[in-house]
C-alpha cells in the first residue's frame, strides 16, 4: 500500500501525484518505471517515474486518463492509497556525455522524459528540448523542462501555444540548425516512428522508450514483447528505451491495439 | 484376488468446462481411501519411497489411513513434505512414487493410488479444523532472507522458521505462491489450498513482503545492510520462450505465462475484474507440457468451440501429468499430434486468423530417450484460429543473475550450485527450484527448499561459533 502525498492536475485528463515510496524513491533512476494496481479489481499498469526525492521517499507519476485502470488512478485523492506498487523496473537511461543531445517529448511523455532531460544536462551535455502536444492544456511539465534544458522549444498541433507544429518540424528546425549528437523521443509510438524516421535520415543515434503493453513488468509474460533490429525483445526487462532506428514501429503500434475491444468494453462499463 | 484400484470421483466433464473455479477431482471419500490403502503390501522394502523426491514415509502413512488414524497419516506426510494437499494434486505421481510402487514394478497392475491418498489425508486434516502447526525452536535472531515465493520458498521458509530463523519472504508479484498461484489454474489447484498452507506459515512467523523485487527494489547490499544474513534465491524458471517463427508477434498469439497470468492471478475471465483476455472461439495451443494442458483446458472453459493441442511429438511422448491429458481428452479437446506450426496469418487489424502447420514423423530417440520429431517436407497446411498460446517452455528468469555479475551461472542461465548443499558460488547464498534446474515440477523444488536450509542452517551455525 502506497499513500498518496499530493496530486496537481495538469488539465482535465493530466495529472500529477507525488507517492510514498521510499525503498523505490532511493534506488530508481531515470528511465525506470513501476507498476501499479488501484484496487483488488484492477489490472496492472506500467508508469514511468518521473521524479523522486530520496529524503521525503516519495516518487512522482504522471498518469493521462486513457481507459478504465488510468481514469480509476486518476479520482484517487490525497490521503488514498494504491494498493500494489512494485519497482523500479526496466533498464535505467544510458545517460552519458554525448556533446548536443535533443530530447523530443510527446504528450504525457515528456513526463518521462524530465528526468532523462535533468540526467543529460548534469553529465554535461547541451541539452534542447522539444515538448509537444496536440494544444495548449496538453502541455506539461514546461518550466521544469526549461530548468534543465539549454533551449526548449514547444509546439502544439493546432498552434494554440508556442509554434504550430507536429513535433518532427520543431526538430528537423534544430538539426539543420546546429550539430545534434544524440536524440531521444517518447512519446505516442506514431510521433517516437517519424521522430526516428527523420534522425535516422541524418544519422542521428536516437534511443525511444517504448510504452508496450504490459502485465508483469518481470520477463514473466512476454506480452510486452517488440521486433528490434528483426530480434524479439521483452520492453520490460530488455528495455524500455531500444535503438529507435532499428525499432519496428508499425508493429508497435499494431500490438497496442492488441486488446481494443476489450478495452472499450471495460470502459463502457465503468462509466 | 488382488482389489482393483480406486477411482477418483470427479464432476461430471460436460458439467465442470462451465467454470473455471471448480476442481475436476472430487476426492476420496473415507470409504475408499481406506479401501485403496489396503491394497497397499507394506512392503519391508518399500521402494515407492526411493521414487518420491521428499522420500515421504509412504507405507507408514498409507497404513495409518487404512486403520482409520487420518490425523496420523497426515502428520506423517508433514515429517518430509511442506506442502501434502498441493503434491498429492500435482505431483506426476505416475513417474515417481506410483511408477515404484510394487504393483507396477513386480505386479504389472495399477500401482497403490499414493497421490490420490495423499490428497485425502491433507484434506482431511486441513478440513478437520485440527490443523497442526508445527512447533517452533526459540527465535534465534538470525535474518535471512528467501526470494520468490514458489513453493521452493514457502518449503525453505517452513524449515527455517521451525530452527528459530527470523524469516522474510521477498515476492515480485502482488500475490504469494508463484505457479501455484499464477499459473496452475483453480481447476487443478484451487487457490484456498494454497492460501491455508501460507496461513500456517504466517502463523509460525514467516514474514511474506510482495510488490518487492530483489535486485531491483533493494539490492543484496541494501538487504545485507538491513541485517540478512543469506539468501535463498528461488526465483523460478518464468521468462516464456516463443519459437521465432515468422507472424508470431501478431495480436492474439501469446504465451500460457500470459494467458494463465490474466486469468488465474488477474481474474480476466470475470467482468468485475479490469484485466483484459480475448477468448478465442477457435484456440491452438502450442506444446504438450502440463502448461499447455492448462491453457487449452481453461480456453474451453472461456468458451472455446475448438481448444486445440499441437504438438511435435506423440501422445506418448508428451511431457503432462497423464491425468491431465486424459481429463483434457474427456472435456472435448483436439489433439493434433506430430505436427508443428511454422508461420502465422492475420487480418487487415493483425489479430492473428490462421496458421501453418507442417506435420513431423519420429526419428531415433533423442538424449531425452524420447524419439526425436523429424519434418516431413511438403506436408503443410493451414488451420483457421483466432487465439493461439505458447507453451513451448520456459528459460531461468534473468532478474537475479544479471543484478549479481559475480552470482556463477550456466550457458543455459540457471544458478549453478553444489548439489549436495544447494550452495551458489557466492556463500551466502543458496539457491533452489526452478531457478536451478529450469523448469521441473512442485515436488523437485520443495525438496531444494528443504535441503538448501538444511545446509544454510550448518553453514549459519558453523559462521555464528566461530565469532
Ligand atoms: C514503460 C511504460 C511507461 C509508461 N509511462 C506512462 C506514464 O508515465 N504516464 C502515462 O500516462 N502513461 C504511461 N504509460 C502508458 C500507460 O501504462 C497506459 O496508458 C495505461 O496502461 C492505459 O490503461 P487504461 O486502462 O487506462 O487504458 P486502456 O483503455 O486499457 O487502454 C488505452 C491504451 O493504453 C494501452 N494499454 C492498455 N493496457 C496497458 C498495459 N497494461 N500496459 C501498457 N499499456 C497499456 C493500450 O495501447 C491502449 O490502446 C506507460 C507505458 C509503459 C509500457
Ligand atoms: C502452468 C503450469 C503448470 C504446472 N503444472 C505442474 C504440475 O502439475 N506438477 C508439477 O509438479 N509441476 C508443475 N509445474 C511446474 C512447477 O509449477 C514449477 O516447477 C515450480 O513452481 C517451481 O517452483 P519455484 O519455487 O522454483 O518457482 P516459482 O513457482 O516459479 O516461483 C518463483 C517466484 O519468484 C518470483 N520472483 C522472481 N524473481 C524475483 C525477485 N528478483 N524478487 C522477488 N521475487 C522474484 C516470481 O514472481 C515467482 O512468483 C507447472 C508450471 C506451470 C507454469
Ligand atoms: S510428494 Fe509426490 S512423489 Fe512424493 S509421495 Fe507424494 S505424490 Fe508421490
Ligand atoms: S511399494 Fe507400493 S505396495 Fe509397497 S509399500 Fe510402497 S505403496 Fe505399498
Ligand atoms: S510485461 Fe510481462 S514480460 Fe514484459
Amino acid at each position: 500500500m502506497n499513500q498518496i502525498v499530493e496530486k496537481v492536475l495538469f488539465s482535465e485528463k493530466v495529472a500529477k501525484f507525488v507517492v510514498d515510496a521510499p525503498r523505490i524513491a532511493k534506488s530508481r533512476k531515470p528511465g525506470h518505471f513501476v507498476i501499479l494496481r488501484v484496487d483488488e479489481k484492477g489490472e496492472r499498469i506500467p508508469l514511468t517515474i518521473a521524479g523522486a526525492d530520496p529524503v521525503k521517499g516519495t516518487i512522482v507519476l504522471v498518469v493521462q486518463k486513457m481507459g478504465v485502470s488510468s481514469a480509476k488512478l486518476f479520482e484517487l485523492e490525497v490521503g488514498d492509497y494504491i494498493l500494489d506498487l512494485v519497482g523500479p523496473l526496466g533498464k535505467a537511461t544510458h545517460i552519458h556525455q554525448a556533446g548536443t543531445v535533443l530530447a523530443c517529448g510527446g504528450g504525457v511523455g515528456v513526463a518521462p522524459m524530465l528526468p532523462i532531460v535533468e540526467g543529460f544536462k548534469k553529465a554535461g551535455n547541451r541539452v534542447i528540448s522539444i515538448i509537444a502536444a496536440r494544444n495548449k492544456d496538453l502541455i506539461i511539465l514546461e518550466d521544469e523542462i526549461r530548468k534543465w534544458s539549454d533551449e526548449t522549444i514547444v509546439m502544439t498541433d493546432d498552434g494554440s501555444y508556442g509554434t504550430k507544429g507536429l513535433v518532427t518540424a520543431g526538430a528537423e528546425m534544430i538539426i539543420q540548425r546546429e550539430k545534434v549528437n544524440e536524440c531521444i523521443a517518447i512519446g505516442p509510438a506514431v510521433m517516437m516512428k517519424f521522430t526516428s524516421l527523420l534522425t535516422k535520415k541524418y544519422e542521428i543515434p536516437t534511443q525511444a522508450s517504448l510504452n508496450a503493453i504490459m502485465v508483469d513488468g518481470t520477463g514473466m509474460c512476454g506480452a510486452c514483447r517488440v521486433s528490434v533490429g528483426g530480434n524479439t525483445y521483452f520492453t520490460c526487462i530488455d528495455g524500455p528505451e531500444f535503438d529507435a532506428h532499428q525499432i519496428d514501429f508499425d508493429e508497435l503500434i499494431m500490438r497496442l491495439g492488441g486488446y481494443s475491444n476489450e478495452e472499450k468494453l471495460a470502459y463502457e462499463r465503468y462509466v | 484376488t488382488a482389489k482393483e484400484r480406486v477411482r477418483m470421483p470427479e464432476m461430471d466433464p460436460q458439467e465442470r468446462i462451465k467454470y473455471q473455479d471448480r476442481e475436476v477431482n472430487i476426492g476420496l471419500s473415507a470409504d475408499q481411501a481406506q479401501k485403496e490403502a489396503s491394497r497397499c503390501l507394506d512392503c519391508p522394502n518399500p521402494t515407492c519411497i526411493e521414487g518420491c523426491p521428499v522420500s515421504i514415509n509412504i507405507p507408514k502413512f498409507v497404513k495409518y489411513i487404512e486403520a482409520g488414524k487420518f490425523l496420523d497419516a497426515a502428520k506423517t506426510l508433514k515429517e518430509t513434505s511442506a506442502l501434502p494437499a498441493v503434491c498429492g494434486r500435482v505431483c506426476p505421481q505416475e513417474k515417481q512414487c506410483e511408477a515404484s510402487c510394487f504393483y507396477t514394478q513386480k505386479m504389472k497392475k495399477d500401482p497403490v493410488a499414493i497421490g490420490h491418498l495423499e490428497r485425502f489425508a491433507a484434506d482431511y486434516e486441513r478440513e478437520s479444523g485440527f490443523m497442526s502447526i508445527p512447533e517452533v525452536a526459540p527465535a534465534n535472531g538470525i535474518k535471512i532472507a528467501a526470494i520468490g515465493s514458489g513453493p521452493a520458498s514457502l518449503s525453505f521458509a517452513g524449515d527455517m522458521i521451525k530452527l528459530g530463523y527470523d524469516v522474510t519472504v521477498f515476492e515480485a508479484l502482488h500475490e504469494i505462491g508463484g505457479v501455484l498461484k499464477y499459473g496452475i489454474p483453480e481447476f487443478r489447484l484451487p487457490n484456498k489450498i494454497v492460501d491455508v498452507e501460507l496461513d500456517n506459515l504466517q502463523k509460525m512467523g514467516v514474514k511474506f513482503v510482495r510488490n518487492f523485487i530483489v535486485g531491483k527494489t533493494a539490492s543484496f547490499d541494501d538487504l545485507k545492510e538491513e541485517g540478512f544474513e543469506a539468501f535463498f534465491v528461488a526465483s523460478g524458471a518464468g521468462l516464456p520462450r516463443f519459437m521465432n517463427i515468422p507472424g508470431e508477434n501478431y495480436n492474439g498469439i501469446l504465451s500460457s505465462n500470459e494467458y494463465l497470468t490474466r486469468v488465474n492471478l488477474m481474474n480476466a475471465a470475470k467482468d468485475e475484474f479490469d484485466t483484459p483476455v480475448i477468448k478465442g472461439k477457435t484456440v491452438a495451443v502450442i506444446g504438450g507440457g502440463n502448461t499447455a494442458m492448462d491453457s487449452v483446458r481453461t480456453a474451453k472453459r472461456l468458451g472455446a468451440e475448438r481448444a486445440i493441442i499441437v504438438y511435435r511429438r506423440s501422445r506418448a511422448e508428451m511431457p503432462a501429468r497423464v491425468e491431465e491429458v486424459h481429463h483434457a481428452e474427456e472435456e472435448g479437446i483436439e489433439f493434433i499430434n506430430l505436427a508443428n506450426p511454422i508461420e502465422y496469418f492475420a487480418d487487415e487489424k493483425g489479430k492473428v486468423n490462421r496458421m501453418r502447420v507442417q506435420r513431423m514423423g519420429l526419428g531415433e530417440p533423442d538424449a531425452s530417450g524420447r524419439r526425436r520429431p523429424i519434418v516431413l517436407e511438403g506436408s503443410e497446411y493451414d488451420i483457421p484460429v483466432d487465439l493461439v498460446v505458447v507453451a513451448v517452455g520456459v528459460s531461468p528468469n534473468p532478474l537475479i543473475p544479471s543484478e549479481v555479475k559475480e552470482l556463477k551461472v550456466s550457458k543455459w542461465g540457471t544458478i549453478e550450485v553444489t548439489e549436495e548443499t544447494m550452495q551458489s558460488s557466492i556463500p551466502e547464498m543458496f539457491a533452489g527450484g526452478d531457478i536451478v534446474r529450469g523448469g521441473a515440477t512442485v515436488i523437485l523444488a520443495m525438496g531444494d527448499g528443504r535441503k538448501a536450509a538444511a545446509n544454510m542452517d550448518e553453514y549459519l551455525q558453523k559462521k555464528h561459533k566461530a565469532n
